[in-house]
């Protein structure tokens, strides 16, 4: 498959970090994205997946170009983006945008919802006064709210009007990629079903394409389409969703499953065995970076860090022994 | 109250004084505790959960005014003890706590050693409260306590699996991770042998992996030392995972309270039928509850759900309903019907 067909292709993003003594050497460097590899199609939605650390948010952040990449190319609907900057990075945000977790609280506090849904038109289009107004009564509109709404200030509408608004503020552009970074965390399962409902009403309207990061599987599993599985910076599993909550095959992935509490179903306090910890970025070992804790591991773990390789159609873990 | 009961709480009625006006963020709130039991609260932000779990641990804050209602733990009264009894005696000796953020909870200029040494000096089991207030303060801390508190705190790491406990003991809060950090803090509620136990959210910080390691170890200990717990949480798997009761909050009311099989099989009251309906299940049309959660300072009426209920009629709104149901109870006039299947 040709690049071109692609939204969005990724190959050999890595971002490290430095990791300085205190007089400011640089002793080494913190991996938080290594070697990532991935495509994105258009209408699609990917699920990034992973625990804290695993560098998800890094990848998000690098893609819309918060950060620059230490190495590795991204390619945005044919065109290579990676040493973009100033003026051509601010023309690709328009059509990648980058929601934070609540993106009600990006609004100004000192400016009507006109004037904040204004904002991005005025800054990256060339539409006329009256043509701006029109696309934001759309937009409004588009996300469940009332035109009345247009002259209030953030703090007369609640907390998840807020983040509609949010929302219609980043849809004003008309991306076509959206990254969304932990868009449930911290919310309350009613508000979340509301949310979600709400992403899945625009991807439709909008005919986006979403890069969905989150920890929250089951939140993943309905939402997405492809889902793919970090850990401490690497890609370890990429599969059609249903293929990896059904059959996955890196041992990682299947922990991470089987820690998920099914309400209804067996006990994870009775079954989990998973133990230990993530081993600390900045100091990984040498060959599979899960071999610390993996049931499966073997010599081999020790010394060759596996690659990313097809165990199906459309199928790829970094695992020695997948499906071991 | 039966001698199987260790926490009562009867209508119990917290209110904040704000800047807006009066919230009444406990509206009248029944629980009961058995001994040995695992109660998971649950209900979603301002439920009035945490109020709750702090009313019971004496922490309040300043603004809060307790309009009525009693809280009784072991057959005496927590809100009418005098201040001085209630801290020297229950707080952090028979009731102990497990914050929600392990990494804010400790003081990071000070070894973990030194903050076990500390909390042990004043709550182990050895240390005799009755000395007066003056007495306590300039009383030595005799070394056959202290050497006898060490070993039971290192004893109490081994079991919450901190490799090398002596090491632990000389490290700094900043070289333990956010998992291991809060087993330190199940440790430490632990070491006072305590008979109940608040966790307030102990696992909302932690990722997906490590949160099953520690509710495992929490229930474990839990079970072998006989002691209970009170565990509020807004995640219903976690709910579903180590607790035995659970009960449901809304709005400052409880309105549902039942064994976790029944709980998660046949929810009676619509709120927690709706709640359960709103987690994501494969395969599923997401549903949500229609409204949004009230203001706490113009609260409904009645039935707080009753605005975004579908179920709701005239007196709903009128007062609140009472109490039905016998084990598996529910504040509603009209709950849901229990399927046939488990009413047998």
């Amino acid at each position: 498959m040709s690049a071109s067909n692609q939204m969005l292709s990724v190959q050999g993003l890595s971002r490290h970090f430095p990791i300085r003594n205190s007089f400011g050497v640089r002793t080494g460097a913190i991996r938080a994205l290594d070697d990532v590899s991935f495509e994105v199609k258009p209408g699609e939605t990917l699920g990034i997946v992973g625990e804290s650390g695993c560098g998800k948010t890094t990848l998000g952040k690098t893609l819309a170009g918060i950060h620059s990449p230490t190495t590795g190319r991204m390619q945005f609907e044919g065109r290579e983006i990676a040493d973009f900057t100033g003026p051509q990075r601010r023309q690709i945000a328009q059509r990648l945008q980058y929601v934070h977790q609540d993106p009600g609280n990006a609004l100004d506090p000192r400016w009507t919802i006109r004037r904040s849904l204004d904002e991005p038109l005025a800054t990256h289009t060339t539409l006329s006064r009256r043509e701006r107004d029109a696309r934001v009564a759309e937009i409004l509109a588009s996300v469940g709210l009332p035109s009345a709404h247009l002259d209030l200030y953030p703090h007369e509408i609640s907390g998840g009007q807020q983040r509609r608004v949010g929302l219609a503020r980043i849809l004003t552009l008309k991306p076509r990629l959206v990254i969304l970074d932990e868009p449930t965390s911290g919310l309350d399962v009613s508000v979340q079903a509301t949310v979600l409902k709400l992403f899945k009403g625009l991807r439709e309207a909008f005919e986006l394409t979403y890069l969905f990061i989150s920890h929250d599987l089951a939140v993943v599993r309905i939402m997405c389409d492809r889902v793919a599985v970090m850990y401490l910076g690497r890609i370890v599993e990429i599969a059609p969703v249903e293929q990896l909550f059904s059959d996955p095959k890196h041992p990682y992935t299947r922990s991470l499953l089987a820690a998920i509490p099914q309400i209804g179903g067996r006990r994870v306090t009775e079954t989990f065995a998973l133990e230990g910890e993530p081993p600390d970025p900045g100091k990984l070992p040498a060959g599979c970076r899960f071999r610390g804790r993996c049931p499966i591991a073997q010599p081999t773990c020790e010394t060759i860090e596996p690659r990313l390789a097809e165990v199906g159609t459309e199928h790829a873990a970094a695992c020695h022994f997948p499906g071991g | 109250m039966t001698a199987e009961t260790l926490l009562e709480i009867r209508d119990l009625k917290i209110s904040f004084a704000t800047e807006r006006g009066i919230a009444r963020v406990l509206d009248g709130v029944n629980l009961t505790l058995r001994r040995g039991a695992i109660m998971g609260l649950v209900g979603e932000s301002g439920c009035g959960k945490t109020t709750l779990a702090r009313a019971v641990l004496g922490i309040l804050p300043s603004n809060a005014r307790h309009d009525g209602g009693t809280v009784s733990f072991d057959d005496r009264d927590l809100l009418g003890m005098e201040r001085r009894i209630f801290e020297r005696e229950i707080k952090g000796r028979r009731i102990a706590f497990v914050p929600q953020d392990p990494y804010g909870s400790f003081n990071p200029l000070f070894r973990i050693g030194d903050q076990i040494m500390e909390l042990m000096k004043w709550k182990s089991p050895r240390h005799d409260p009755s000395t007066s207030r003056w007495g306590s303060l300039l009383a030595r801390y005799p070394r056959s306590h202290r050497d006898a508190d060490r070993e039971a705190a290192l004893a109490m790491l081994r079991e919450v699996q901190i490799p090398q406990p002596e090491r632990a003991f000389k490290k700094l809060p900043e070289e333990f991770s956010g998992g291991q950090r809060q087993r330190l803090m199940i440790a430490m509620a632990m070491m006072s042998n305590p008979d109940l136990i608040i966790a307030d959210e102990p696992t909302t910080a932690l990722d997906v992996t490590i949160q099953a390691q520690v509710l495992k170890l929490l229930k474990r200990l839990a079970k072998e030392r006989g002691v209970s717990v009170l565990l509020t949480t807004h995640d219903m798997g976690t709910a579903y995972e180590i607790c035995d009761d659970v009960t449901v909050m809304y709005a400052g009311q409880e309105v549902e309270t039942a064994p976790v099989a029944q709980f998660f099989a046949s929810p009676r009251h619509p709120y927690t039928v709706r709640l359960l309906e709103s987690l994501p299940r494969p395969g599923a049309e997401i549903r949500e509850i229609g409204g949004e959660i009230p203001s706490l300072l113009k609260a409904p009426s009645g039935c707080r759900f009753h605005p975004r209920c579908e179920r709701a009629m005239q007196a709903c709104s009128d007062a609140r309903p009472g109490l039905t149901g016998d084990g598996h109870v529910v504040r509603c006039f009209q709950p849901m019907a229990y399927p046939a299947e488990v009413r047998s």
